[in-house]
């Protein structure tokens, strides 16, 4: 049974999807807005340091589902195991208004320069796609402006002479220092390094008409029950939603775009909240599902003319699927350096994003979040026991004298790095799975080496009198940064969607949300998902204002 | 770095949000108080075997100056995550608690919670190698049940919590506690 038609659905009400359904809305059109997930508020903020996004080994608190949404993950020896959420091959992000953004740790970053231009800046580099983004730095500046005050931005990044030319400064001023960041600031500046002042979407002062943070012990994975923290979900589509344009619907998942006969979408078909199936019929369809499921969608929705689903024509949907490979040190000093003071990640630093020698790109470095003693397992170095008084003891005296230096280091896109459909299994509501498979690059791993020794020379300077690094493995990378699927490009014959992230060949039907980073920047990608969607959705409402005006 | 800009304080008041706090704490009790005491009767284990994992899990992280495993309740972690979201595991714990008593029995004769601390400490040395699936998961949540909220039925008291010094009853936004 069709639905009352309208001007667009967006699917997924994460970073990309909800502020696209906000400029939509705001511009007049009428929006539906399919979320899969929740809406969770701040009474969901229960503080559970093993049910949360971040640490999911009792399940994913901010979804999806742990029985109803399996993924098939082929290792690197070619074995195939069905997965859950809360495994770590998954690669899980999020599912709720908000997606990622709702418990994020919301760093807010804008990528430099050459991340726009990592194949002109470093050449080809031997099995990777590394390619250049259709758009440059410049085309994406007024919207990184935009999403900084729109939203709300703090921090202070007046320190780091590395950062793209920004017009205007941040909205709000970083929170005072915590003792890491009176630790690491000062080493920084001996090395002749220079940090300064994170970028959050994290109010620090009321914006917005919300709280300002009051720095928990409990931050990243989390929900904000103040709402200090900023996502989709407590901007845009409140906002889209106050337009009286935009309707938002939960725990609806949506399973194909419907095709006309000459594959030009008529809109989706989804599962309501009470499992029903439904259409709705719509003039514009916007896929904002986060990498691995919006690929999954558009292969699951097959055509005539797109057998292998849309947008597929050339096998690219699905392929070049990355995220950042972590990589750091950490350190042990003989004075207490946890001081309890939220959310913890303070100082960082831009000098190893670029020009490393004999290297392509690196990574930003950061101190991390606070961590729980839970998470603080993952901590305790190589040489203590895994278990017995040793390592109770080294935890003990341990947790609150060590620090943890850290960088999202930018991959080289891998083509055999992918999701495709699982030829066999499928979800709650009978939709094939996501299939996933693929490597890192070897020269990733090269820069993830490289940044774990510069982090760990940051905390010996600091005064750590032991540090181990931590550096990434081979095996696929996904999860909470996710991109690159639906690459975007001018060349129809290597990417999926053009620079206005429409889809090639089909003229109503757009991506727009981390699929389409050819490559992903040194940085955590949620600021450059939100502006790339302002960005995204000008185009759009251009295109459709030239089309309604007939 | 004296001149850097500082945040000012946070608009809400302490007392307004002391209020705040003392509802969500109130509507958590309600919500999340799911700990077991032992002795209440076991949801997975036989009583045998209940008694053989809290002696493994003492071993993993034994008592000294603070609780261990045993004292933090941590079998009362695992026993009621295998009837909630560790069902999966059900099997690995039926067969690995026996793969444990067995090492235990050809070893030195005896089943595994008969024996001394040194040579459970042997037989676990074994079993790390010999069963290592078994081992990891029993180890991880060992850890989990001990150093994790105590809402799921371990860490009694918040003994890991009160041992690395966390500050104790938790605080859960220090600016509106201090100043
Ligand atoms: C714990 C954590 C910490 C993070 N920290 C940071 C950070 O500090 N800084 C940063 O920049 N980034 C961070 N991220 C990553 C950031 O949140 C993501 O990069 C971002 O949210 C991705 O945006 P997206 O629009 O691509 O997808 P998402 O935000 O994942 O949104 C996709 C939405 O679509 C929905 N959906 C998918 N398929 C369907 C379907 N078929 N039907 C209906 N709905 C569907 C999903 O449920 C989801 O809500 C973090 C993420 C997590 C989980
Ligand atoms: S630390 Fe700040 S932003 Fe994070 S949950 Fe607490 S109040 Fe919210």
């Amino acid at each position: 049974m069709a639905l009352k038609h309208v001007n667009a659905v967006v699917v997924g009400a994460g970073a990309g999807g909800g502020v696209v359904a906000k400029e939509l809305a705001t511009a007049g059109l009428s929006v539906v807005l399919l979320e899969r997930g929740r809406w969770y508020s701040a009474a969901d903020c229960r503080k559970d340091d093993l049910f949360n996004q971040r640490t999911q080994v009792l399940g994913a608190k901010f979804g999806p589902d742990e029985e109803r949404d399996p993924r098939v993950l082929v290792d690197e020896s070619g074995r195939e195991m069905v997965v859950s959420p809360s495994d770590g091959g998954y690669s899980n992000n999020a599912a709720c208004v908000g997606g990622g953004t709702f418990s994020y740790g919301a760093m807010a970053w804008r990528y430099m320069e050459k991340d726009f231009r990592m194949r002109s800046t470093y050449g080809a580099v031997e099995d990777s796609t590394l390619d250049d983004w259709p758009i440059a730095y410049s085309d994406l500046e007024p919207y990184y402006e935009k999403a900084e005050w729109e939203m709300g931005v703090s921090g202070d990044d007046s320190g780091n002479p590395f950062k793209a030319p920004r017009r205007k400064p941040l909205p709000m001023p970083p929170l005072a220092p915590n003792r890491e960041y009176e630790v690491l600031h000062p080493a920084a500046r001996r090395l002749g390094l220079h940090p300064f002042d994170i970028p959050m979407l994290r109010n620090t002062v009321p914006y917005n008409g919300r709280r300002a943070c009051m720095r928990c012990r409990w931050c990243v994975g989390f929900a904000c029950e103040l709402s200090a923290r900023t996502g989709t979900h407590n901007t845009v589509i409140p906002a889209a939603l106050a337009t009286g344009n935009c309707e938002l619907r939960t725990g609806c998942m949506t399973r194909e775009i419907l095709l006309d006969s000459r594959a030009r979408a008529t809109g989706v078909a989804y599962f309501d909240a009470g499992g029903r199936l439904q259409e709705q019929p719509a003039g514009l369809v916007i896929v904002s599902g986060g990498a691995i499921e919006s690929a999954r969608l558009l292969l699951n929705s097959k055509h005539r003319l797109f057998p292998n689903g849309l947008g597929n024509r050339n096998g690219w949907v699905g392929r070049n699927l990355q995220s950042h490979s972590y990589s750091g040190a950490n350190g042990l000093f003989e004075f207490e350096t946890f001081d309890d003071l939220g959310p913890g990640a303070s100082v960082a630093i831009c000098d190893y994003n670029h020009g490393n020698p004999g290297l392509a790109g690196g990574a930003l470095l950061a101190n991390e979040f606070i961590r729980l003693p839970y998470q603080f397992m993952a901590l305790v170095p190589p040489w203590i026991s895994r278990w017995g008084s040793e390592h109770k003891d080294f935890v003990r005296t341990a947790y609150r004298r060590t620090m943890v230096v850290m960088g999202p280091v930018q991959e080289m896109p891998m083509f055999d790095a992918r999701v495709q459909l699982d030829p066999k299994v499928k979800d709650y509501w009978g939709i094939p799975v996501a299939r996933l498979s693929g490597t890192r690059h070897p020269h990733t791993i090269e820069v993830g080496r490289f940044i774990a020794s510069k982090a760990e020379a940051w905390l010996k300077e600091a005064g750590a009198v032991e540090t181990w690094k931590r550096v990434p493995s081979k095996s696929l990378s996904g999860g909470q940064h996710q991109a690159g699927t639906c690459r975007m490009g001018n060349d129809p014959q290597t990417s999926v969607v053009d620079a206005s992230c429409r889809i090639h060949d089909v003229d109503n039907v757009y991506v727009i949300d981390a699929s389409v980073h050819p490559t992903n920047g040194g940085f955590n990608p949620g600021l450059t998902i939100l502006a790339n969607a302002y960005r995204a959705s000008g185009a759009l409402l251009q295109a459709w204002k030239g089309k309604v005006r007939l | 770095m004296n001149n850097r800009r500082r945040s000012a304080k946070p608009a809400l008041g302490r007392r307004e949000f002391m209020g705040a706090g003392l509802a969500v704490a109130a509507g958590s009790a309600v919500s999340c108080s799911r700990s077991i005491e032992p002795g209440a009767g076991w949801r997975f284990f036989t009583a045998a075997e209940a008694l053989a994992v809290e002696a493994i899990c003492a071993q993993l992280i034994p008592a000294d100056q603070d609780p261990g495993a045993r004292e933090a309740g941590v079998v009362n972690f695992i026993d009621l995550q295998l009837s909630r979201r560790y069902k999966k595991h059900r099997g690995a714990y039926r067969q690995g608690i026996a793969a444990v008593d067995a090492a235990g029995r050809s070893k030195f004769g005896k089943p595994f919670v008969e024996l001394t601390g040194e040579r459970q400490i042997e037989v676990l040395n074994a079993v790390e190698e010999d069963s290592r699936p078994f081992f990891e998961l029993i180890l991880a949540h060992t850890r989990q049940g001990f150093y994790g909220d105590p809402r799921h039925g371990g860490n009694r008291n918040m003994a890991s919590w009160k041992m690395v010094g966390l500050p104790y009853p938790p605080l859960r936004g220090r600016e509106h506690y201090q100043g």
